[in-house]
C-alpha cells in the first residue's frame, strides 16, 4: 500500500466536483509529480469529513457479550466514522486513568477508528463523589469529555463542582439529563399512548428541568456543558435561549430521536425501548429544526448494543438502548438533505467537525485542509438500502430494521487508509 | 378470536356474543352436574407471575367445568425468581402441551408480547398485565351490570347505563379494560379519583371528576365501581393518608344513601374494607360483589370455549 | 345439484301422527313421560308430537329441549356455535322416561352427544329415540325406537328437513 490515493471526480460539500488527493496519509492540494497514486473513480459520491461520534457504548471492559472495542470499531467504520467516543459505563467504570487508557489502547489495537474514551464524572457513576477527572485528563487517553451517561448527575451541588472542576483542563461535562425522581418506573414517553399501554410515563419535564438547572449552573460557573441525547421540543427551546444568552453549551441528538416516534411502543417490542424514550412527532419536528438552525450541534448515535436476551423479553424487563452507528448517516441525509432544508456543509458539521471541536480532537473534522490527516467518509446519496438487524455490531437491537434507507456510506478513510471500502470492512485501516 | 389480550380486541357484536355465551355457561353452573365435556383433552395453563388466588381459581374452575386439564404454574418462588424469563417459562409449558396459556404478569404488554412473538403458538388469555389490562374482569363486570340493569339481558348492550369508576385510574388495569369494554357496549363511563392518579389524557375526555361527592351528584350513576387501593400508592405520595382517601373517595353509608336505590356497587376484590368501601356499602343489597365472582367463572368458560373451538383456528 | 322431494307436508303430518300413536302405545298411561327435542328442528317435531298426543289422548306430555352443542366430539373442527336452548321440565329428568326427538338420524353422533348431555342433567329411568327420518349410515351402535320414514340414501347425498316453524314449508328433500 502506498497510502497515496487520487479520488477522482468526487463531490465536495459545497457541491463542487473535483479530485481529492491523499499522500502518505495526508490531504494535499495537488498530486505530486513522480508519486504514484491509486486512482479511484468517485463520481456520484460525496466526500465528507470522517464522522465523529460523541456517544458510543462500546461495552468493553465488562460487557463483552454485547460489544467489544474491536466490534464497535468495525461497526463505526462501516457507518463512516473515523472517531468515536467510548462511554464510561463499563465494568469497571471508566472513572480512573487506568480504565480510560485501557480502552484507548484497545481502540489502537483494533486500528479502524480513533477511540476516544469518555471519563465518568463521579466514582462508579454513583453520583456521590467526583472521580479523578484530572488524572483522566492528563492520562495518555487525554480525556476531555466527562459523563455519567446512563445516570444523571442529579445532585445540583455535585454538578456545580464538576462544571467548575473541568475548567482547569478545558473539559466539558456531558449530562444525561434525567431527573430520577420524576422517572421512577418510567418506561416510555408520558402521554395518552403510555396511559393506553399501561407503561409508566416519562415526563418531558424530567429532562427539561435538569437542562434548565444545568444551564444556570453553567452560566454561574462560566464552564462548558454538553447535553446528551436531547429528546424534547422544550429542551431544544431551552438550549436555543441559553445559546442566545451566550452560555457555553453544546447539544446532541440521536438518529433515532430524529426519525422514530413513541407509537412504535404500541407492539411492546423492546427494540424500541430507549433512554430517553422515543417522543412525539412534534418533538421530532422540533429536534430537526434545532439541528438545522444550529441549536443542536451534533448528531450522536448513543449506539447502545445489548445481547439478544436483554431484548427478547417483556417490555419492563428489557434493557434500554438501540444500536445506530451504521444507519446514522442515512438518517442525517434524510433529515438535512432529502428534506431540502439544509446542505452537506451542515451535515459535515453535525456529523463530524462540531463533535471534534467539542472533544478537542486535533486530527478530526478537518475535512480537506491541506496537510491535515486524511479522515474522510465517502457516501453515495442515491444508494437505497434496507437495514438488517445483523450489522457489524455484535448486537441486533436495531430499530431501523425494516425501514427503507436512502444514502449509504461507501468508503471510510481513517488516517489516510481505508478502514471500510466498497461496503466491506477492512481488517485494520489500510489492510 | 385467536387470543384475548385487551378489551379492545372485542367489537360490540363479539362482546355481546361472549356475554351471551357466558349466560349459557352460567346456566351450567346452576345445574347439579356443573360440568361439560367440551374441552376434554385440552390443556389450560395458568401461568401466574403475580399472586392472585382469586383470578387463578376462577380460571381453574372455568377450565375444569369444561373438562380441560389445568396446570397451575405460580412463577413466584420458582425458577423464574432465579432469572428464568417469560419466554423460557412459556416455551417449557407449551412443550408440555398447553393449548391455552392464561397469563398474569406484572409487566404491561407481556401477554401481547407472548402472543405476537414466535415464542409459543398457544392461545393467550391476558389475566392481568401490569397496569395495562384485565379483559376478563371487564367482561365479568359487564355481565354483572347487564344482568342487574336489564331484565332479559341476552343479546343486549349497555346503552343508556351510566357507570362511575372510582379510584386509581393511572395504574388500574381493571379501570382500563372496563373503560374500553363498557364504552364499546354503549355505556356512559365516568371516572373519579385523586388528580394524582388520573392521567392527563383521561382528564381531557371530560368525564373525569376529582371529588366523589361531585361525581355522584353530577353523574347520578346506575353503577358505581370501586377500585382497590394499592398500599404502595400511599407510600409514593399519590395521596396523603388512608383516612383522607376514605373521607374523599371512599364509598360509605352517607354516600350510599345518596346513590340511587337500584344503583349497583361493583368491586373487583379483594376489598379494603374501611378504605375504598365501608362495611355498610360492601354488605348492602346494592353490592354485586358475589355476582361478580360467580360471573367470573362463567365469563372465563365462555372465553376458553371461544378460543378453543373452531373459530379460533 | 338435483333435488328430489321425498316427503310432502302430508307425509310429514302422517308420520308424526303415527309416531305419536307408537309413543302412546309404548308408554302405557303416559305417566312420567318427557319429550326432549334436540334443537333446532327436533324441538319443533317434539312440539307437534305433544300437540297431536294431546288431541287424541287428552294428555299433555311434559316437553323440553336438550342442546348438545357443547357435547359434540368435533367442536374444535366447527366454527363456534353458541349453544342452543336447553330447557328441562320443572321436575327434572331423574326417574322419568325420556323420548329424545330429532329430525334426522344419520351417524348417531348427535344422539350419542345427547345421551351424554342428558346424563349431566340427571338419571332417567329409560331413554327412547324418535326421529322423523332415518337415513342409515350409522357410525355408532344406536337405533331409533320410533321412525317416521326410513330413507335409504347414499352417504354423498344431503337430506334437508324443512319445517314450517323455521323454513316456512313442510318437506323433506334429498339433494345430490
Amino acid at each position: 500500500m502506498t497510502g497515496n490515493y487520487l479520488l477522482q471526480g468526487v463531490t465536495i460539500t459545497t457541491g463542487e466536483v473535483r479530485d481529492v488527493v491523499i499522500e502518505s496519509g495526508l490531504i494535499v492540494d495537488k498530486a505530486s509529480t513522480g508519486t504514484s497514486h491509486e486512482v479511484m473513480d468517485c463520481s456520484g459520491l460525496v466526500v465528507l469529513p470522517g464522522f465523529v461520534d460523541l456517544h458510543t457504548h462500546l461495552r468493553e471492559p465488562g460487557f463483552e457479550q454485547s460489544e467489544t472495542v474491536a466490534s464497535g470499531s468495525r461497526s463505526a467504520a462501516a457507518g463512516g466514522y473515523t472517531a468515536i467516543h467510548a462511554m464510561a459505563n463499563t465494568f469497571p467504570v471508566a472513572d480512573t486513568a487506568g480504565v480510560v487508557e485501557q480502552v484507548a489502547r484497545l481502540g489502537e489495537d483494533a486500528g479502524l477508528v480513533f477511540v476516544q474514551p469518555i471519563g465518568a464524572v463521579t466514582v462508579g457513576l454513583k453520583g456521590e463523589q467526583l472521580a479523578e477527572l484530572g488524572a483522566m485528563a492528563q492520562s495518555k487517553a487525554r480525556v476531555r469529555i466527562f459523563s455519567d451517561d446512563g445516570n444523571c448527575v442529579h445532585d445540583p451541588a455535585l454538578m456545580r463542582r464538576a462544571l467548575e472542576y473541568v475548567k482547569a483542563f478545558d473539559g466539558v461535562v456531558a449530562q444525561h439529563a434525567q431527573e430520577p425522581r420524576l422517572t421512577v418506573n418510567a418506561q416510555m414517553n408520558e402521554g395518552a399512548l403510555a396511559t393506553k399501554l399501561g407503561l409508566g410515563g416519562w415526563p418531558k419535564v424530567a429532562e427539561e428541568a435538569i437542562i434548565a438547572r444545568d444551564l444556570m449552573l453553567t452560566e454561574l460557573t462560566g464552564s462548558r456543558l454538553h447535553v446528551c441525547h436531547v429528546s424534547t421540543a422544550g429542551s431544544v427551546e431551552l438550549i436555543r435561549q441559553a445559546k442566545a444568552r451566550g452560555i457555553n453549551v453544546s447539544a446532541e441528538v440521536t438518529p433515532h430521536h430524529l426519525l422514530l416516534t413513541e407509537d412504535l411502543a404500541s407492539g411492546y417490542d423492546p427494540v424500541y425501548k430507549v433512554n430517553p424514550p422515543l417522543r412525539s412527532t412534534a418533538d421530532v419536528e422540533a429536534l430537526r429544526e434545532g439541528l438545522i438552525d444550529g441549536t443542536i450541534d451534533v448528531i450522536a448515535t448513543d449506539h447502545a448494543p445489548h445481547p439478544k436476551e436483554s431484548k427478547d423479553t417483556d417490555w419492563a424487563s428489557a434493557a434500554f438502548g438501540m444500536v445506530g452507528l451504521e444507519t446514522a448517516y442515512s438518517v442525517a441525509q434524510q433529515v438535512l438533505i432529502d428534506s431540502g432544508k439544509s446542505n452537506f456543509e451542515r451535515l459535515g458539521a453535525v456529523m463530524s467537525s462540531n463533535a471534534a471541536a467539542i472533544s478537542g480532537l486535533a486530527q478530526q473534522g478537518k475535512y480537506l485542509s491541506a496537510g491535515s490527516a486524511a479522515n474522510l467518509t465517502l457516501v453515495d446519496p442515491k444508494d437505497s438500502w434496507d437495514p438488517k438487524p445483523q450489522t457489524l455490531s455484535m448486537s441486533e437491537n436495531n430499530p431501523f430494521t425494516g425501514l427503507k434507507m436512502q444514502g449509504r456510506v461507501r468508503h471510510t478513510i481513517y488516517n489516510g487508509q481505508f478502514s471500510y471500502r466498497d461496503l466491506s470492512i477492512m481488517q485494520r485501516a489500510g489492510s | 378470536m385467536r387470543h384475548l389480550l385487551s378489551a379492545a380486541d372485542l367489537d360490540k357484536d363479539q362482546a355481546i356474543k361472549l356475554l351471551d355465551l357466558a349466560e349459557d355457561m352460567s346456566d351450567v353452573n346452576d345445574r347439579e352436574i356443573k360440568k361439560l365435556p367440551t374441552l376434554r383433552g385440552k390443556t389450560v395453563v395458568n401461568l401466574f407471575f403475580e399472586d392472585s388466588t382469586r383470578t387463578r381459581i376462577s380460571f381453574e374452575l372455568a377450565a375444569k367445568r369444561l373438562s380441560a386439564d389445568v396446570i397451575n404454574f405460580a412463577a413466584k418462588g420458582s425458577s423464574v425468581s432465579k432469572g428464568e424469563s417469560l419466554k423460557d417459562t412459556a416455551q417449557t409449558l407449551e412443550a408440555m402441551g398447553a393449548d391455552v396459556i392464561v397469563l398474569r404478569h406484572s409487566s404491561s404488554g407481556s401477554a401481547h408480547r407472548l402472543a405476537h412473538t414466535d415464542w409459543v403458538g398457544s392461545a393467550i388469555v391476558n389475566a392481568g398485565d401490569g397496569s395495562h389490562e384485565h379483559p376478563t374482569q371487564a367482561l365479568l363486570d359487564a355481565m354483572t351490570i347487564r344482568q342487574g340493569a336489564i331484565k332479559h339481558p341476552r343479546g343486549k348492550d349497555l346503552t343508556g347505563i351510566k357507570v362511575l369508576i372510582v379510584g386509581d385510574l393511572s395504574h388500574s388495569r381493571v379501570a382500563r379494560s372496563n373503560l374500553i369494554l363498557l364504552t364499546t357496549l354503549g355505556a356512559e363511563v365516568h371516572v373519579c379519583g385523586p388528580a394524582t392518579l388520573a392521567p392527563a389524557s383521561l382528564v381531557s375526555s371530560g368525564r373525569v371528576h376529582f371529588l366523589l361527592d361531585d361525581a355522584i351528584k353530577l353523574v347520578n350513576p346506575d353503577v358505581v365501581m370501586m377500585l382497590r387501593v394499592q398500599q404502595e400508592r400511599m407510600s409514593d405520595s399519590f395521596f396523603p393518608t388512608e383516612r383522607e382517601y376514605a373521607r374523599i373517595w371512599g364509598l360509605n353509608k352517607s354516600r350510599l344513601a345518596r346513590i340511587g336505590e337500584n344503583t349497583q356497587i361493583l368491586h373487583p376484590g379483594p376489598m379494603n374494607r374501611g378504605l375504598e368501601i365501608d362495611a355498610a356499602s360492601a354488605d348492602s343489597k346494592n353490592s354485586m360483589v358475589l355476582n361478580q365472582v360467580r360471573n367470573g367463572v362463567a365469563v372465563r368458560m365462555a372465553v376458553l370455549l371461544t378460543l378453543l373451538s373452531g373459530e379460533a383456528s | 345439484m338435483t333435488k328430489r322431494t321425498v316427503l310432502s307436508a302430508d307425509d310429514i303430518s302422517r308420520a308424526i301422527t303415527r309416531i305419536s300413536h307408537e309413543i302412546v302405545e309404548a308408554n302405557q298411561g303416559l305417566e312420567n313421560l318427557v319429550l326432549l327435542g334436540i334443537p333446532t328442528r327436533g324441538v319443533f317435531i317434539a312440539n307437534r308430537l305433544v300437540e297431536v298426543i294431546k288431541k287424541h289422548s287428552g294428555v299433555e306430555i311434559e316437553l323440553g329441549s336438550l342442546d348438545i352443542t357443547l357435547y359434540r366430539d368435533d367442536l374444535a373442527k366447527q366454527p363456534t356455535r353458541g349453544p342452543g336452548v336447553t330447557s328441562m321440565p320443572a321436575g327434572g329428568v331423574s326417574g322419568k322416561t325420556i323420548v329424545l326427538v330429532d329430525d334426522v338420524l344419520f351417524s348417531g353422533r348427535t344422539v350419542r352427544a345427547a345421551l351424554d348431555a342428558l346424563n349431566d342433567h340427571g338419571r332417567p329411568k329409560a331413554v327412547m329415540l324418535a326421529v322423523l327420518v332415518d337415513r342409515g349410515h350409522r357410525q355408532l351402535p344406536i337405533r331409533a325406537d320410533f321412525v317416521g320414514k326410513n330413507l335409504p340414501t347414499s352417504s354423498k347425498e344431503h337430506i334437508s328437513v324443512k319445517l314450517s316453524e323455521s323454513d316456512g314449508v313442510d318437506e323433506v328433500v334429498i339433494e345430490s
